[in-house]
C-alpha cells in the first residue's frame, strides 16, 4: 500500500489551494449547509441508527409482550400500531437509508471522485429522508401511529375500516420518503457511471458499486408502484376516489399488486448493497482477490432484474389462477441461482485465500451462515404448497429476518467495523467487536430460529397474544430471551463506536491493507478526498500497483467526467458549493405533506410553490455567462 | 499519454454531446422514474378493466375524440417547434429560440385549457368519485396535466436563464434538459390517448 499512496504525494501549493476551495463548515448554520458527501453519508447512518434504535424499542415490547401466552401488557390496538411501525421504521427508515448512507460516503471515495455527481440535491435528500421520518413517527404523539401493517393491505387500511389518521400518516409519510429514495438513486447512478477515475472502465468497478447500482435502478423503478398505490389510497381516503372498493367497480387486489411489484424489488434494494459490503471484505480478510468477480457482478444484477419478477409469491394465499402461482413460483425458485453464485464465490475467495478472523470477517461469515438458513425457508415457501401452510404465520417472519436482520444487519454491522477506520480515522476495539459479534450471533439465532418452530406449530403472526399451548409457550420465551441477548450484542457496538473515536489505535490511511481506492484517501478523508486525482488501469488498484496520479483539478471545485462504460476522461465536472436552499426545500416540502394531513389545501400549494421556487433557486446560477472548464 | 495530453495535442477537436453530461443523465433517469409511474397507473386501468364487466362502466359513455385530438395536435407540435427552436439557438439565432420557446408554453398552456374545458364537460355526467373508471380516468389524465405543467415552470426557468445570460455557451445543458423533459412528457400524453381515449373504442 505505502507505494501507491506515495508517487501520489502532491506539491505544497496544490494543497493549499484545494484546503481553500474546500473549506470545513465555520459554524452551526453552515455545518446544516453542507454538501459534503462524507459528511451526509455519516448522517445518514447515524439518523438510520437511531431510527433502528425507535424500531428496536418497539420489538422489546413486543417480544415483552409475547413472553408468556395471554400477557396483558398491551392492548390489541397498541400491539397493531407497534408491529406495523416496527415494520414500516426497519424496512423504510433504517435498513434501506443506512445502505445508501454508506453509498453516499464510500461511492465517490471508491471510484476516485471528489464528490457525488448532484452535492446539493443529496443534502435535499438526507433532510427530506430525516423530515419524513419524524413525520411518520409523530403520529405516536397523538396515539395514531400506522396499525395495518408495513404493507398496508386495503380494505382494512381503507377509511371504512380505518378511519383515524394513522394511515395518513403511513401513505403521506411514505410518499414524502419517495422523494429521497428516488433523488438518491438516481444521484448514486449518474455518479457511479459518469464520475468514476479514468481508466475505471466497469469491468474494474469495485463489486460494492455494483450492487449500489442495482439497489439504485430498481429503486427508480420500484418505488414509483408503491407511490401509485399511496396516491390511489390517499385519493380514496380524503376525496372518496374509488380504487380499492369493490362496491364501486375498484379491487382491494389492486393494492396488494401495486405494492408487491413495490415491495418485492425492495428486498432486494435492502438486501443486494449488503452482499457488495461481503465482497468488499471478504477479499481483504482473505488476502486475495475475489474468486468470481465478473460472475457476482452479473449476479447481483440478475438478482435485481429478477427481483421485479417475483412478486406474486406474497398473494399465494389470495386464490390465484394456478397458472400464475406456478410461473412466480418458478422465478422465485430460480433467483435463488445467482444468491447461490455469490455464496459460493465467497466461500471460494476464503477457500483459496489466506483467511483472517478481524470482526469485519466474523460479522460477514454470520451473514453467509444466517442468510442460507433465510434462503432455505425462501425456497421452501416459494412453493406453492407449503407457502400455503406457513403464510401469515411466524415461519415467514423467521424467514425475513433472517434475510433482512441475520443478512444485511450482520453486512452492515462489518461494514462499520470495516469501513469506520476509514470514516473516523481510529480502529474500532478488536475485543468488544468480537464480544459483540459473538453476542448478537447467539442472539440472534436463540430468538428467531425458535420462530420456525412456533410457525409450523401454527401461530400467526401480527396477534398480540395466544393462547396457552404447548410448544408455542416455551418457544416464544425463547424467541424474546434471544431478542434481549441480541439487543445487548448491539449495544456492545455502539459502546465500542462511541469509545473508540477517542480510545481508539490511530487507522492510517490503509489498516487493512485492502485494494480498492477508498483506502487511497486519508482517514478521515479531507474535505477534498484526493489532492490528485487517481488514475487506475486495473482491479484491485491499490494491490496491483495500478494507480497514477493524475491532474490536481485544482482550478476550482472539479472533479473529472468520464464516459459510462470505458470510464474515458471527457471534461471536469464543477461543483457547487455549501447551500442552505436545499435545506429550505426539504422543510417546505414538509410543511406541504403537513398540510395535506390536516388538510389545508391553500397551505399545500403555497408550500409546494415555496419548494418549486427553493429549487430553482439552489440550482441558478450566480455569474452570469459560466466560461468553458479548461481540463 | 492520457486523454488530457491528446486533447491539447488537437488530433481532433472535442464535440460536445448532451448525453456526456450528469444533468442529461439524471434528468433521463426521472423521465424513465415518471414512466413507471404512468405505466402503474395504466396497469391499474387495465386491471380493473379487465375484473369489471363493462369498461367504462354500463351507462358511462366512451370519452369523446374532438379535444382529445385538438390537445395531442398542439402537444405534439409544440414539440417540434422546440426541436426547431433549439436547432436555430446552436446557430446562435437566440432571438428566434426564445420566440420558439415562448411559443411552445403557449401550445402547452393551451392544451392546458383544453383539459379543462374537457373537464368541465365531462364532470356534468360523470363525478370522479362516481367509479373506479371515473376515479382512473382523471387520477391519470390530472397527474399528466401536472406533468405538463411543471415543463412549463422548467421551459419558464430555462427561458429566464437564457435571458439573463446564465447559459453556458458551450455546453447549453440547460436547455438540452428542459426539453428531453417536455420530449417525455409529450410521449407520456400519446400512450394515455391511445389508453383511455382510443383503446374503448376497440370494443
Amino acid at each position: 500500500m505505502g507505494l501507491a499512496t506515495e508517487h501520489l504525494e502532491t506539491a505544497p501549493a496544490t494543497t493549499e489551494r484545494l484546503t481553500r476551495l474546500w473549506p470545513p463548515p465555520r459554524s452551526i448554520l453552515a455545518w446544516l449547509a453542507t454538501v459534503d458527501h462524507k459528511k451526509l453519508g455519516t448522517r445518514y447512518i447515524v439518523t438510520a441508527f437511531v431510527f433502528f434504535a425507535l424500531g428496536g424499542v418497539e420489538a422489546a415490547v413486543m417480544r415483552a409482550q409475547l413472553a408468556r401466552p395471554e400477557a396483558q401488557l398491551l392492548s390489541p390496538e397498541a400491539y397493531n400500531q407497534l408491529f406495523t411501525m416496527h415494520g414500516v421504521t426497519m424496512m423504510f427508515l433504517f435498513v434501506q437509508p443506512v445502505l445508501s448512507g454508506f453509498s453516499f460516503y464510500l461511492t465517490p471515495l471508491m471510484i476516485g471522485a471528489r464528490e457525488l455527481a448532484f452535492p446539493r440535491l443529496n443534502s435535499f435528500s438526507y433532510y427530506v429522508f430525516l423530515l419524513a421520518g419524524i413525520f411518520i413517527y409523530t403520529s405516536f404523539l397523538i396515539g395514531a401511529a400506522p396499525n395495518a401493517g408495513w404493507f398496508n393491505y386495503t380494505p382494512l387500511s381503507s377509511s371504512l375500516y380505518n378511519s383515524g389518521p394513522n394511515i395518513d400518516f403511513y401513505a403521506l409519510g411514505l410518499l414524502f420518503l419517495g422523494i429521497s429514495t428516488t433523488a438518491g438513486a438516481i444521484n448514486a447512478i449518474v455518479s457511479i457511471l459518469k464520475l468514476r477515475a479514468p481508466g475505471m472502465s466497469v469491468d474494474r468497478m469495485p463489486l460494492f458499486l455494483w450492487s449500489s447500482l442495482t439497489m439504485s435502478v430498481s429503486v427508480v423503478f420500484a418505488i414509483p408502484a408503491l407511490s401509485a398505490a399511496l396516491l390511489f389510497l390517499e385519493l380514496e381516503r380524503h376525496w372518496g376516489f374509488v380504487f380499492f372498493d369493490s362496491r364501486f367497480g375498484g379491487n382491494p387486489m389492486l393494492w396488494q399488486q401495486l405494492f408487491w411489484v413495490f415491495g418485492h424489488p425492495w428486498v432486494y434494494i435492502v438486501f443486494l448493497p449488503a452482499t457488495g459490503m461481503l465482497s468488499m471484505v471478504i477479499p481483504t480478510f482473505s488476502r486475495r482477490p475475489m474468486v468470481g468477480h465478473t460472475f457476482i457482478a452479473l449476479a447481483t444484477v440478475v438478482t435485481g432484474f429478477v427481483g421485479f419478477g417475483v412478486w406474486l409469491h406474497h398473494m399465494f394465499a389470495d386464490g390465484l389462477p394456478q397458472l400464475s402461482m406456478s410461473f412466480f413460483g418458478a422465478a422465485s425458485i430460480t433467483i435463488s441461482i445467482p444468491s447461490a453464485v455469490q455464496i459460493f464465490a465467497w466461500l471460494a475467495t476464503m477457500y483459496y485465500g489466506r483467511v483472517i478472523f478481524a470482526t469485519p470477517m466474523l460479522f460477514a461469515l454470520g451473514f453467509i451462515v444466517q442468510f442460507v438458513i433465510g434462503g432455505i425457508s425462501g425456497v421452501m415457501t416459494a412453493a406453492v404448497p407449503f407457502d400455503w401452510q406457513a403464510t401469515d404465520t411466524y415461519f415467514v417472519v423467521a424467514h425475513i429476518h433472517y434475510v433482512l436482520a441475520g443478512g444485511t444487519l450482520f453486512g452492515v454491522f462489518a461494514g462499520i467495523y470495516y469501513w469506520y477506520p476509514k470514516m473516523f480515522g481510529r480502529m474500532l476495539d478488536e475485543r468488544l467487536g468480537k464480544l459483540s459479534f459473538w453476542v448478537m450471533f447467539v442472539g440472534f439465532n436463540v430468538g428467531f430460529f425458535p420462530m420456525h418452530v412456533s410457525g409450523l406449530l401454527g401461530m400467526p403472526r401480527r396477534v398480540y397474544t395466544y393462547a396457552p399451548s404447548p410448544g408455542v409457550d416455551a418457544a416464544n420465551l425463547i424467541s424474546t430471551i434471544g431478542a434481549y441477548v441480541f439487543a445487548i450484542g448491539v449495544l456492545v457496538t455502539l459502546w465500542n463506536v462511541v469509545r473508540s473515536r477517542a480510545t481508539g489505535a490511530v487507522a492510517g490511511p490503509n489498516p487493512w491493507g485492502a485494494g480498492t481506492l477508498e483506502w487511497l484517501a486519508q482517514s478521515p478523508p479531507e474535505n477534498y478526498n484526493f489532492a490528485s486525482m487517481p488514475v487506475v488501469s486495473g482491479r484491485d488498484p491499490l494491490w496491483t500497483n495500478a494507480v497514477s496520479p493524475g491532474p490536481a483539478y485544482d482550478a476550482d471545485r472539479l472533479t473529472p467526467r468520464t464516459s459510462a462504460l470505458d470510464a474515458d476522461i471527457e471534461a471536469a465536472v464543477e461543483l457547487p458549493d455549501d447551500n442552505y436552499w436545499p435545506v429550505a426545500a426539504a422543510v417546505t416540502l414538509l410543511v406541504a405533506f403537513g398540510a395535506l394531513l390536516t388538510r389545508w389545501y391553500w397551505l399545500f400549494g403555497l408550500a409546494l410553490a415555496a419548494t418549486l421556487l427553493g429549487s430553482a433557486r439552489w440550482m441558478w446560477p450566480l455569474q452570469t455567462e459560466v466560461a468553458e472548464t479548461e481540463v | 499519454m492520457t486523454a488530457v495530453e491528446l486533447r491539447s495535442d488537437h488530433l481532433l477537436p472535442p464535440v460536445w454531446k448532451p448525453s456526456q453530461e450528469v444533468g442529461w443523465w439524471a434528468m433521463a433517469l426521472v423521465c424513465m422514474s415518471e414512466a413507471a409511474l404512468f405505466a402503474y397507473f395504466l396497469a391499474g386501468y387495465f386491471y380493473l378493466g379487465a375484473a369489471n364487466p363493462a369498461w367504462p362502466p354500463a351507462g358511462t359513455e366512451k370519452p369523446k375524440l374532438e379535444i382529445p385530438l385538438i390537445m395531442t395536435a398542439l402537444l405534439v407540435s409544440s414539440s417540434i417547434v422546440l426541436i426547431v427552436a433549439e436547432k436555430q439557438r446552436e446557430h446562435g439565432k437566440r432571438a428566434i429560440y426564445r420566440a420558439g420557446s415562448a411559443l411552445t408554453m403557449l401550445l402547452g398552456i393551451g392544451f392546458l385549457a383544453l383539459q379543462a374545458t374537457e373537464y368541465r364537460e365531462k364532470l356534468r355526467s360523470m363525478g370522479p368519485t362516481e367509479h373506479a373508471y371515473a376515479s382512473l380516468f382523471y387520477t391519470i389524465t390530472g397527474v399528466h396535466g401536472a406533468h405538463v405543467a411543471f415543463g412549463l415552470l422548467l421551459l419558464l426557468y430555462t427561458l429566464l436563464r437564457d435571458a439573463t445570460g446564465r447559459v453556458d455557451p458551450e455546453r447549453p445543458i440547460v436547455v438540452k434538459v428542459s426539453s428531453l423533459y417536455w420530449h417525455f412528457v409529450d410521449a407520456v400524453w400519446l400512450v394515455i390517448l391511445v389508453s383511455l381515449y382510443l383503446s374503448p373504442r376497440l370494443t
